[in-house]
């Protein structure tokens, strides 16, 4: 088979959405028998991209060639019947349906009358995961396996449908070690047989071993397309960031000031032995006042079930948290808060902000208690506060009345943060605070958390941008698969040690 | 440094389900038929005349009807919605056999199909393309459907009666072993739904429709047009019920599926179905359905308890029910790591 | 599918709006075609019909401001007139107070029964609402019976400045849920909790026991309307009050704006709603046509309701 017959190709792809531009101008060939690598920081328009190959989106301007042949997706279920299969980050399987029963959906095989035929399905099950090397029992509930087990069925049944074109969007982000290798198999045997893969992923490492061809996005822009051995890794990084290589060994990614002196006071907050089952174990993490603690690992590692153990989010096990010397009951967000912690949470739409209410309310929403007397909202005391903050966190908005639905990303996680600073904590826990926001807002939300830590505030830091991290951070604990793998402190902040202790491969593996 | 896997996580990694996992789903699906019989035994040896064909009989046809209703219902809340205007279409249902049969048992049984089965469609094609919440579309439809029943009877004046000798209300009437037909149109009904969900394609999508919409709909299964056709059913089969009813009393009754709904709804959870959705058990409706009307007997047959204590102990059912439910739902869902 | 944003624009107008707008159209309506629309004595009539039913549609719209649905409350209605002829020996006050913790009880149930157990709304309401009847019969042996205490009787029939003391009532209660909603920090955690839980959650707020309090104000808001109800009816009838009265109450709050996925609560809306339907059934009934027509133009009504609440995911409810 000629391995470079292009499959599907992509020509000046344009996406826009009201207030923002997802894609301009991309450029993107997927051809048989090749893993091709999409990389991108958050908001690049990898996902945006992805949803025009599918038929999710139509572009709004650009040729998608399918083929050899114009093609025009109008829903998801056109682009899969032409053989384009995709899985997502999130399992999109049926939790509650056994996993012979999803490999199969829609397509089982009959026996007599035309009723479904279990154990041909069943057989046919087994031995295709078999044939990837996965060994689970197939008439189980897909709910009661672990996330890895249903990420290969995911990948097992794209691969089954006999589709051309396989997309893999962070496949390994639940995986084990194990698991990864297994996975890589199938991937393997997709490329063998001729399938088109596209490999979307911010793990290098994974990249670096698989993938054949490299495609970068960046803000919606193509800023490189070619082969990943012809890219050495720093160079990609550099790009991904959209920082001169040379800057950035000069004068930093962000805007984070670097240089603190660590506090030899107290710590603010001690948090030891902390585990709950299948997330964490034994994770110590511990902040002086003005100290910025980051977690460092890659995706699955625990960083943010940390952070929301601490919180009082995550029902834990075991483990201590004292904040001030004096130990917290773990479990109770409410008392957490009361302490001091506070969490800004990494999904700020799910988690975060209440979309139909306003600025204001969304502001105030955690200190309600507190500027109420006798169960009546105080209105004076509610324009102080979020005038306060409005100024300081330097909200745009049209009034402290608008719909914070309708803020750009930077803004409504300024109004989240405003809404922990409402109540007066000791130690920050923000996990992803600059993750989808404009450059902007980005510098002046690294600005604040540097102000904070001055003022005497303890900070845990949780960014997927090793750039945060590195300079923001005075210490970092670097964790992976619940486990605390290492601590950097001082002179080893930097990224040559974090990606050494991240890369490290396990000990007992 | 290697800790002992615990039997979960050996389990996990096996992936064999542990024991206790088996029999927590076990309970789940069967539970209701251990508490019908358990509820039977109990009932015979306390009550003379409980455990009597007679009575047998007319628990058996007494049941007949809301098991037809709740056969519907069960498979619409297998897909993640609800029907709530089954008692006005049951009545309606009624109502147009009685109405229809003045030319002819055909008209008589085909009428109430044909119309019930048209407000099926209309709840089914609000929901699945104009994608309106099934609680609000079905409770306007619940409101329409008995609004037509007042139309077509005069404000609810009118009762017409239908002549023993069509086959239509002999179909209602009839025996068959001593059992009353109906009932055994029932079961024949069930024995099909129990096939249709678990052994075809349609059933196994309507699972899956169930369990999670997004995926159903990502991997290509026809998610709108099914979920019509389970709204359709059930509308035809509350006026199949509604038609089979009125045949077995002689008459259009137009007071009659008040709170049916309800009572299905029960008897499908109390049963083990997920009103969540996306599991369920056809069998386990008709148990459902049996064991309320059992109870609603056995209140009868101590005589000196009020009938009302038959709702109270229903809806204290129905409780226990869910929250074993909710906690079985809990404890055997150990998914992996987030 | 996208709309463009005019109709997009109508849509949301019409969703907020579009209540009053058809009670004016009513209205007027009404006032040119209808004999004897205009007097003093159709209005008491009218508002006098409708306040039972707001009363319940007023907790009905809390409960469904945090994603939830009572189902109930027919039956905790019937609860109340139950107890109340039982308890009027004793006199009014304690009668009534103990109609009342009666209703705070049954929500108190359903409260626990979502918050800690977490059965869903619709079934833990469901169950009461099946056995909560049938313990109101068992409660008044299955009888209807006649009021004879002359202060309740004062209550359902009474006027104070023109304007019946049932009304007043109905009045005073939809301004203090109102302030409730807007003023106190219960009503705006309500409301947040309502509109994204884990976020909510996440903020420290006290997530369970603003659902369990939300159950508990729509109980006991529907034993007073079942109290006020027995008092005009000056018979306390467990059998019949507030039958499907929890279909009326949801159509109010819906018809008013209140979205069934929680996170806004129109206390007005709810209001208009339930002004709105009876002024529905009221204009059919002046104009001869019959109940049937009423329901169905009910039916239709609710459903156009829906439609411009419409939000771009599905669900039950």
């Amino acid at each position: 088979m000629d391995a470079n017959s292009a499959v599907l190709t992509a020509t000046a792809i344009g996406k826009r959405f009201p207030g923002v531009v997802a894609l301009s101008d991309v450029d993107l060939t997927m051809s048989a028998g090749e893993v091709h690598a999409l990389v991108g920081e958050n908001g690049a328009g990898k996902s945006t991209l992805i949803k025009v190959l599918t038929g999710v989106y139509a572009p709004d301007a650009g040729t998608l060639r399918y083929r050899d042949s114009v093609v025009e997706f109008g829903r998801p279920m056109d682009a899969q019947q032409a053989g384009i299969s995709t899985v997502y980050q999130e399992v999109n399987l049926v939790p509650l349906q056994s996993v012979a029963s999803n490999l199969f959906l829609g397509r089982e095989p009959r026996g007599r009358f035309g009723l479904i035929d279990f154990r041909a399905m069943n057989t046919a099950a087994r031995a295709l995961l078999d044939s990837y090397g996965v060994r689970v029992d197939v008439t189980r509930p897909l709910r009661t396996l672990g996330m890895g087990v249903q990420q290969m069925v995911a990948v097992a049944r794209a691969a089954a449908t006999s589709a051309r074109v396989v997309i893999l969007d962070e496949p390994t982000s639940s995986l084990e070690p194990r698991e990864v290798d297994t996975l890589f198999g199938i991937v393997e045997r997709l490329r063998a047989d001729g399938v088109a893969v596209l490999y979307v992923s911010h793990r290098l490492d994974e990249l670096y071993r698989i993938c054949d061809r490299v495609t970068v996005l960046r803000d919606g822009r193509l800023v490189h397309s070619g082969p990943m051995a012809d890219l050495p890794r720093l160079k990609l990084v550099a790009m991904m960031l959209g920082r001169d290589l040379e800057e950035v060994r000069r004068d930093g990614a962000t805007k984070f000031e670097g240089e603190r002196t660590a506090a030899q006071d107290e710590p603010v907050l001690a948090a030891t032995g902390l585990t709950s089952k299948h997330r964490l174990d034994g994770v110590n993490v511990t902040v002086r006042p003005g100290e910025i603690v980051g977690l460092g690992g890659l995706l699955g590692a625990g960083r943010s079930e940390t952070a929301m153990a601490i919180a009082g989010a995550l029902p834990l096990d075991s483990g201590t948290v004292t904040v001030g010397g004096k130990r917290l009951r773990t479990g109770s967000v409410a008392v957490a808060m009361r302490a001091g912690v506070v969490l800004l949470p990494e999904d700020r739409k799910a988690d975060g902000i209440l979309p139909d209410l306003s600025v204001r309310e969304n502001i105030v929403l955690a200190a309600l208690p507190r500027l109420s007397r006798a169960g009546v909202v105080s209105r004076r005391r509610q324009d102080a506060i979020v005038a306060t903050f409005m100024k300081r966190l330097r909200i745009k908005a049209s009034s402290q009345h608008q719909r914070v639905g309708d803020l750009s990303g930077g803004n409504q996680q300024k109004v989240l943060l405003a809404r922990l600073l409402c109540m007066q904590p000791k130690v920050l826990l923000l996990d992803e605070p600059t993750r989808g926001i404009d450059v902007g807002a980005k510098a002046e939300v690294q600005s604040l958390v540097d102000e904070l830590a001055a003022e005497g505030l303890g900070v845990v830091l949780i960014s997927s941008e090793f750039d945060e991290v590195i300079e923001g951070a005075d210490a970092i604990v670097v964790l992976r698969e619940g486990r605390v793998v290492a601590e950097l402190h001082g002179a080893d902040v930097n990224e040559a040690a974090l990606l050494t202790a991240l890369a490290e491969e396990r000990a007992d593996d | 440094m290697t800790t002992v896997a615990t039997a979960e996580e050996q389990s996990v990694a096996s992936g064999r389900l542990t024991g206790r996992e088996r029999l927590a789903s076990l309970a789940q699906r069967r539970g209701s038929i251990v508490v019908l019989a358990l509820v039977v035994l109990i009932a015979s040896f306390s009550f003379d005349s409980f455990a009597t064909v007679g009575n047998a009989q007319n628990i058996a046809i007494q049941s007949s009807f809301l098991a037809i209703v709740a056969l519907g219902m069960t498979f619409v809340i297998i897909a993640g919605g609800i029907d709530l205007s089954v008692g006005s279409v049951y009545a309606l249902g009624g109502v147009l056999a009685a109405y229809g049969i003045q030319w002819g048992s055909l008209v008589g049984l085909l009428l109430p199909l044909v119309v019930c089965g048209a407000i099926g469609l209309l709840n089914g094609v609000l929901v699945a393309y104009g994608r309106l919440a099934p609680f609000i579309v079905t409770l306007a439809t619940l409101l329409g459907a008995r609004g037509l029943l007042l139309a077509i009877t005069d404000e609810g004046s009118t009762t017409r009666l239908m002549p023993r000798d069509d086959w239509l209300t002999k179909l209602g009437q009839g025996t068959f072993l001593g059992l009353g037909l109906p009932v055994w149109i029932t079961v024949i009904l069930f024995a099909i739904g129990v096939v249709v969900l678990q052994r075809t394609g349609f059933g196994h999508s309507t699972l899956a429709v169930g369990g999670s919409r997004e995926a159903a709909t990502l991997m290509g299964l026809p998610v709108a047009r099914n979920t019509m056709l389970l709204y359709l059913g059930s509308g035809l089969a509350a006026g199949l019920a509604g038609a089979l009813a009125a045949a077995y009393s002689a008459s259009g009754v137009t007071i009659v599926g008040e709170g049916l709904e309800l009572e299905a709804i029960a008897a499908v959870v109390i049963g083990g179905t997920l009103l969540t959705g996306g599991a369920g058990t056809v069998g386990g409706t008709l148990a459902g359905v049996l064991l309320l009307r059992v109870i609603q007997n056995v209140i009868n047959q101590i005589g000196t308890l009020s009938s009302h204590y038959q709702s109270v102990v229903s809806g204290a059912f129905l409780a226990v029910v869910v929250a074993v439910q909710a906690y079985l739902s809990r404890a055997y869902l150990r998914g992996g790591r987030r | 599918m996208t709309e463009t944003l005019t109709r997009q624009n109508t849509r949301i107008w019409l969703r907020d709006n579009g209540v009053y707008a058809a009670i004016v159209v009513l209205v007027v309506y009404n006032l040119v075609f209808t004999d004897n629309f205009a007097t003093v004595a159709n209005l008491n009539t009218q508002l006098v019909q409708v306040a039972p039913i707001l009363i319940v549609a007023l907790g009905m719209a809390l409960v469904i401001g945090t994603e939830g649905i009572d189902l109930s409350v027919g039956s905790v209605m019937a609860i109340a007139a139950a107890i109340l002829p039982l308890y009027l020996g004793y006199g009014l006050l304690p009668a009534i107070g103990l109609a009342l913790v009666a209703g705070a009880v049954c929500g108190l149930a359903n409260g626990t029964l979502v918050a800690v157990v977490g059965i869903q709304p619709i079934v833990a309401t469901l169950a009461l609402l099946v056995g909560g009847r049938g313990l109101a019969l068992v409660l008044a042996d299955g009888q209807l019976k006649d009021i004879r205490n002359d202060e309740l009787l004062n209550l359902g029939s009474g006027k104070a400045l023109g304007i019946p003391y049932i009304v007043l009532i109905a009045a005073a209660l939809a301004v203090l849920v109102f302030l409730l909603v807007r003023y106190t920090t219960f009503g705006r955690q309500l409301v947040a909790v309502g509109g994204n839980r884990s976020a909510s959650a996440l903020a420290g707020l006290p997530v369970r026991r603003v659902l369990m309090l939300t159950y508990v104000i729509s109980g006991v808001l529907a034993a007073i309307a079942g109290i006020v109800a027995t008092a005009r009816l000056t018979a306390s009838d467990p059998s019949a009050i507030g039958n499907l009265i929890e279909l009326s109450a949801i159509t109010a709050v819906v018809v008013g704006g209140t979205p069934l996925s929680g996170g806004r609560v129109r206390i007005l809306g709810t209001v208009a709603g339930a002004l709105l339907m009876q002024l529905i059934t009221a204009t059919l009934i002046k104009h001869n046509l019959p109940d049937s027509t009423a329901q169905i133009v009910q039916a239709a009504i609710i459903v156009l309701a829906v439609y411009l609440q419409r939000s771009r995911s599905g669900g039950r409810s």
